[in-house]
């Protein structure tokens, strides 16, 4: 073990062996991520809802992924009679494989991800896109009218979220003046993106949820609504493969990016030249820890306190609010890192046009959302009625 | 072989065959994921050119464009269980038309003198392609941009009169 770990820490190694080993070290750290997630929710929800969450397996419950784990593997794997068998079958796989694919080109540590790529950021945003063709091809080929509404509904709402999401990525990208995950880390050993660029970080994290199908967003897989869309006839294997894999390995790619992107990954306040030499790298995994985490639990914390919307007001909440403001943050943007060149007045700029923007969404936000006035809403029904 | 010419005709192999299952499938939804299967062999073509932008370009616009066809062919194609189509009665005017392309396509590709040797390869950067986009070509990228979103606003008022009249 610790041989391979040094041939993935800088030793010459064959091209391929490296590669294969660098794959498998994700594989493994995404399933026990993935298992140590769904405790985690678990437990963090049932203790917002005022409940224990999972006790009985293993002390306080640690072993309940495991038990439900070979529990799925060994359910038995149903198709519908009249499901289209190769799209049902290959659906569960075109939504994790993107998935997977973004988790390719983190840099977890300094100079340690599977590939360093030029344009990383916007391979991340790009290959996460075609998740929503696996959730089609599950809505349509189960044969079932509650899985098409959800395909429906997920196609309409993760090609909408994905437009708020690139313009997060690229109202930072423009401040870093790059697309390289490394090359945006790196500048940010003093101040984080998320300072310099609030709303971007805002919308990133609420387009995440919406591209995660999290509630409040989780319209597509509503189970008072659609009884789990997509997903509705799926079972064993092939519903563990969707939910467990995709939905945590998901969630987790997205905070790690975060994290990176916004939060300084492991630059932030440390910066890279540390004090342990050959043993930074434990300091960096810490600190990238330490950052997703909140991020997750962030997450959660929305997920488990907030109603789900309704398909409107989230269309709404894209298309009228999410979308000009983020068209706004890069107009400014332009304009910042065109004209101002100190580096102080142009972060202090950044940082007020931001903070505008932002209390700016919030206040558009309140005015939509707020109760019509008792008034208003007798002369609308005087008007229903006058019509009739 | 190299490995990048076994990848080569591992991808256009795949390329082919999606494309040809595009035509040839009866059903609509097969064929837009035969689609986008075909669409992501050309994005691994410019990947192996080296041009990795375009490549993201490609995987971004058409996985979103094929679900979106996949919503048009559904919706289309009326309320049975397989949304099935094939050949009209136009097909001798389409195969004269697409014949008319091949040979059109075959004697523009033979009769152009390429500038570089096939073994060479020009590799732009993406900070070459931001400013040749958005400084020398700003104009036509403004104007591109302006025609798209008349056309969007255009179907938006469109649908809305028709919402408006039923």
């Amino acid at each position: 073990m610790a041989l391979v770990l040094w041939g993935l820490f800088g030793v010459d190694m064959n091209v391929w062996l490296d590669a294969f080993l660098r794959l498998q070290l994700i594989v493994i750290v995404m399933t026990v991520t993935v298992m140590a997630l769904i405790y985690v929710e678990r437990k963090f929800v049932g203790r917002i809802q005022m409940r224990l969450g999972p006790m009985r397996t293993g002390p306080y419950g640690t072993l309940q992924s495991v038990a439900d784990a070979v529990k799925l593997l060994t359910k038995e794997d149903l198709r519908p009679a009249t499901a289209d068998f190769w799209l049902f079958e290959l659906a569960p796989y075109v939504t994790f494989v993107p998935v997977f694919m973004t988790l390719l080109a983190l840099p977890f540590m300094e100079d340690w991800g599977v590939r360093d790529l030029q344009l990383g950021l916007f391979y991340i945003v790009a290959v996460s896109g075609v998740t929503v063709i696996g959730y089609i091809m599950a809505g349509w080929a189960s044969d079932n009218k509650y899985a098409l509404l959800g395909a429906v509904r997920s196609a309409a709402q993760l090609i909408s979220y994905e437009i708020p999401l690139i313009l997060a990525v690229l109202a930072v990208s423009m401040v870093a003046g790059s697309l390289n995950l490394n090359d945006i880390i790196l500048q940010q050993d003093t101040i984080p993106n998320a300072l310099l660029q609030p709303l971007p970080f805002l919308i990133l994290l609420t387009a995440t949820l919406a591209e995660l199908s999290r509630r409040p967003f989780d319209i597509p897989i509503g189970e008072s609504e659609v009884v789990g869309g997509p997903w509705v006839e799926y079972s064993g294997i092939r519903w563990s493969i969707i939910f467990a894999l995709t939905e945590y390995a998901g969630l987790w790619g997205m905070a790690v990016l975060g994290s990176l992107v916004f939060l300084g990954g492991w630059e932030f306040p440390f910066g890279t030249s540390g004090f342990w030499g050959d043993f930074d790298f434990l300091y960096q995994m810490a600190l990238v820890f330490a950052k997703s985490s909140f991020l997750i639990l962030t997450m959660m914390l929305i997920s488990a306190t907030f109603p789900r919307l309704r398909i409107d007001q989230l269309m709404a909440f894209c298309w009228k609010i999410l979308l000009p403001f983020g068209f706004l943050q890069i107009v400014i943007n332009g304009i910042v890192l065109m004209y101002l060149d100190s580096e102080v007045t142009r972060d202090i700029a950044l940082f007020a046009t931001s903070g505008a923007l932002l209390v700016a969404m919030a206040y558009v936000t309140y005015l939509a959302t707020r109760q019509p006035s008792r008034e208003a809403r007798v002369a609308a029904m005087v008007a229903a009625r006058s019509i009739q | 072989m190299t490995v990048a010419e076994v990848v080569f005709y591992l991808l256009a192999l795949l390329s082919v065959i999606a494309a040809v299952g595009v035509v040839t499938v009866p059903n609509v939804v097969h064929a837009a994921l035969f689609l986008i299967l075909s669409l992501l062999g050309v994005a691994g073509f410019y990947i192996l050119l080296s041009s990795e932008f375009l490549a993201l370009v490609q995987v971004l616009i058409y996985g979103g464009a094929v679900a979106t066809i996949i919503l048009f062919g559904l919706m289309l194609t009326g309320g049975r269980d397989l949304p099935a189509v094939g050949p009209g009665a136009q097909w001798p005017l389409a195969l004269l038309v697409s014949g008319a392309l091949v040979v059109l396509l075959l004697t523009a590709v033979l009769n152009t003198t390429w500038p570089r040797d096939a073994g060479e390869m020009t590799l732009i950067s993406i900070n070459t392609l931001g400013s040749v986009l958005f400084r020398e070509w700003l104009l036509p990228f403004e104007l591109a941009s302006l025609v798209l979103l008349v056309a969007l606003i255009g179907a938006v008022v469109i649908s809305s009169q028709e919402e408006r009249e039923s």
